[in-house]
């Protein structure tokens, strides 16, 4: 009698989820995912609530995770078909799910590839294959140089343009102690943090080199230009009069908050933690350039994709979902939140935004930025890293330790691309 | 019910044992032996968590044997183990020894060892991890520069770095592994010591012949119990080093580290799974070899 009562008790909330899932009429559920940060969730929070005032017969439910246990969670729920129908993911990611078949591409009547060409910055083609595209961002990122804006005035210079300006600028602002140990660098460094970005996407093209050839898949940075810019980023530390020291107070972005770093480059997602810093009065201006005004710039976003698990409706629903979040009012409420830039000039490079003290210069840096595919970023930042130890700490000559790297990271994206 | 009913007390009895003893059977094979088996059979596979498992046979332990990487992080784990044992293990015991002999303060003493063992070893290797700075925040360097000695390079060089990380390891470990040696200390009967006395012994004799053979079960403990420790030190490396993992240049990567890394930064799953079946083979064996040593007493 007792298992009666269970199953009729089952069996009567069934049919209550049922009928409750029938009075809602034709109301489709999709389901969200992001890793979690504040002001993100906050943002996609707006977009949600807008989308769906304007289209009130779909539902999106928005789950977030811990950052760092984010990317394994997609990758263990979405085959195991318990994911999200739209996703995001970092935009280095998305060859393997590609691969993996866990994301479907954007239907070419919503997201035709030669509009999007057209109206997205030059960098989110590395999100097209043939004439579809896998994926969209609502928000991309940019380095630019910070500056502290008290030691400037100390040392009586201005924020640099160019590079041999950087390197004046940075020399007037490194202090040492009488046994000569700095106690203030004039310029952060470290491969660890952004300075890889820079060094490749930046420094390389800057003095006319290329760092990578055949679509990220060849390493071509061992050139000439490749020695010159690899040389210029280790003077900075290992020449006759360092104007920085790598490691300076544990970690550059650490050294910059402190007040004890002149400049540093970093991307727009600092804004956000420097603005609370007491005390310190920094400004941003655009990457240096070389003395012939060549500019070059590094670009990375988070890109959302529809899932193979969507489908019919929820497809439909997900469509919809995907062109909103694409579209230039998503963009602006994502940098008035969130602080990342647009990812279409059309938004970003308005009067307003373009000119913006804080925003403008990352914003103007993304049209000359380039976007690296890779393979397995932190082990490609980890050559980087290494390159400049060997030569530090064990002597090695810039033009031996560059060709190590680029034999080891040659190796690294041939096994990748399975070659 | 009528089955077990007619079972002997003596088969009765078996069964309960079993029954009490399916729990941690069964959990032993779901949490160790399952995933044990899996590990082994990803180490034959090429996986990066997303795809399909391909069999790769041999590959994988191929490209282990021929990575330079990989030799560097082997003979870095032994380096932590044949330093970080020995060193450890004396240490312990001349402050177990000297310890043992004093009643002033002893308590308290004792619990100013024991307080490292007790902390998070995370906590503890960012504070030396700062402590090792070079100036203006670190604490040695700062003290160095003060009195005009030109600074170290504690983790920022290839030779140092190990060391470095390896002896807050060590004084965190330093107070489980005195309390043993003193627990060991007191096992040992008093008469002998008095004995020794009447014969009028030197205190070394009484050390070389009486302490020390007698403590030969605790030291055998201690030994293998470090040795496991320093074959799986992680969380010190990792936290010192968190923005160059294992660096600089793998100087003090240990084989967890690179197990850790491979996996989940480059999700190649099926490397890191050679590498964990060669770390198991590493314990096992290193296990066996003590144990052995065990036996023969």
């Amino acid at each position: 009698m007792k298992i009666n009562g269970l199953r009729a008790l089952a069996l009567a909330s069934a049919t209550s989820v049922a009928a409750l899932a029938g009075s809602a009429a034709n109301a489709v559920e999709i389901e969200y995912w992001q890793y979690f940060f504040d002001a993100r969730v906050a943002a996609m929070e707006q977009l949600i609530e807008n989308f769906q005032a304007a289209n009130p017969d779909i539902t999106v439910t928005m789950t977030h995770f811990p950052y760092a246990d984010y990317r394994t969670k997609v990758a263990a729920a979405i085959p195991a078909g318990e994911g999200p129908d739209v996703v995001q993911l970092f935009y280095g990611w998305l060859n393997d799910y590609v691969q993996a078949e866990l994301i479907q591409p954007l239907p070419a009547d919503v997201f035709p590839a030669a509009t999007i060409d057209e109206e997205f910055f030059p960098m989110v083609q590395a999100m097209k294959e043939g004439d579809q595209y896998w994926a969209l961002p609502t928000a991309v990122r940019s380095l630019a140089l910070f500056y502290n804006e008290r030691l400037m005035e100390e040392a009586g210079v201005e924020p640099p343009t160019t590079l041999d300006e950087l390197l004046a600028a940075a020399a007037a602002m490194t202090k040492r102690d009488g046994a000569g140990n700095i106690t203030q660098v004039g310029m952060t460094a470290g491969m660890t943090a952004q300075d890889h970005h820079w060094w490749r996407e930046g420094l390389v093209r800057q003095m006319g080199g290329e760092p990578y050839t055949d679509d990220y898949q060849t390493v071509n940075y061992n050139t000439d230009a490749g020695l010159k810019a690899l040389e210029f980023y280790t003077d900075m530390f290992m020449g006759e009069n360092p104007v920085t020291a790598v490691g300076f107070m544990d970690e550059p972005q650490a050294a910059f908050k402190a007040g004890l770093a002149g400049m540093h480059i970093d991307g727009s997602f600092r804004i956000g933690s420097l603005a609370d810093i007491r005390g310190l009065k920094w400004g941003v201006t655009e990457l240096p350039a070389t003395a012939d005004g060549v500019r070059s710039n590094y670009s990375s976003y988070w890109v959302n994709a529809i899932t193979t698990k969507a489908e019919g409706e929820k497809y439909d629903a997900a469509v919809k979902f995907m062109d909103y979040v694409s579209s230039d009012e998503a963009m602006q409420i994502w940098l008035d939140v969130v602080g990342e830039l647009p990812a279409k000039p059309s938004v970003g490079m308005t009067e307003e935004n373009a000119n913006d003290p804080v925003f403008g210069p990352f914003i103007r840096g993304l049209e000359y930025a380039h976007t690296t595919k890779f393979a397995d970023e932190s082990g490609q930042r980890q050559l980087m890293v290494e390159m400049v130890e060997r030569m530090q700490l064990e002597g090695m000559s810039a033009a031996d330790s560059i060709a190590i790297a680029a034999e080891a990271e040659q190796k690294l994206l041939d096994e990748y691309y399975g070659e | 019910m009528k089955l077990y009913r007619d079972l002997t007390i003596r088969q009765k009895k078996i069964v309960w044992a079993w029954g009490f003893l399916a729990i941690p059977v069964l959990f032993y094979c779901v949490v160790r032996f399952y995933p044990t088996g899996n590990a082994i059979l990803i180490s034959f596979q090429d996986w990066n968590l997303l795809g399909a498992r391909t069999w790769t046979g041999l590959d994988n332990y191929k490209k282990l044997f021929g990575d330079p990487v990989f030799w560097k992080v082997f003979k870095n784990t032994f380096v932590y183990l044949l330093l970080g044992t020995p060193v450890s293990l004396v240490i312990s015991f001349v402050i177990a020894y000297h310890l043992d002999k004093i009643r002033f303060m002893h308590g308290f003493l004792r619990m100013l060892y024991f307080l490292p063992f007790m902390t998070s070893a995370v906590a503890m290797a960012w504070v030396w991890r700062w402590f090792y700075q070079p100036v203006p925040i670190g604490l040695f360097n700062n003290f160095l520069a003060s009195i005009g000695i030109p600074q170290i390079s504690f983790l920022n060089s290839t030779s140092n770095a190990l060391p470095s990380i390896l002896a807050p390891a060590v004084w965190a470990g330093l107070g489980f592994q005195i309390i043993i040696f003193m627990a060991g200390l007191r096992a040992i009967p008093k008469s002998y010591y008095e004995a020794a006395r009447i014969d009028g012994v030197s205190t070394w004799t009484v050390l070389w012949e009486i302490t020390l053979p007698l403590l030969k079960p605790t030291i055998v403990f201690i030994v293998v119990f470090s040795s496991i420790g320093f074959l799986r030190i992680f969380d010190h490396v990792y936290n010192m080093t968190t923005q160059n993992p294992g660096g600089p240049l793998n100087a003090t990567k240990p084989l967890v580290l690179m197990i850790y890394q491979t996996a989940f930064s480059s999700f190649d799953m099926g490397y890191a799974a050679a590498q964990t079946v060669v770390l198991f083979l590493v314990l096992l064996a290193v296990s066996l070899l003590q144990l052995r040593i065990m036996r023969d007493r």
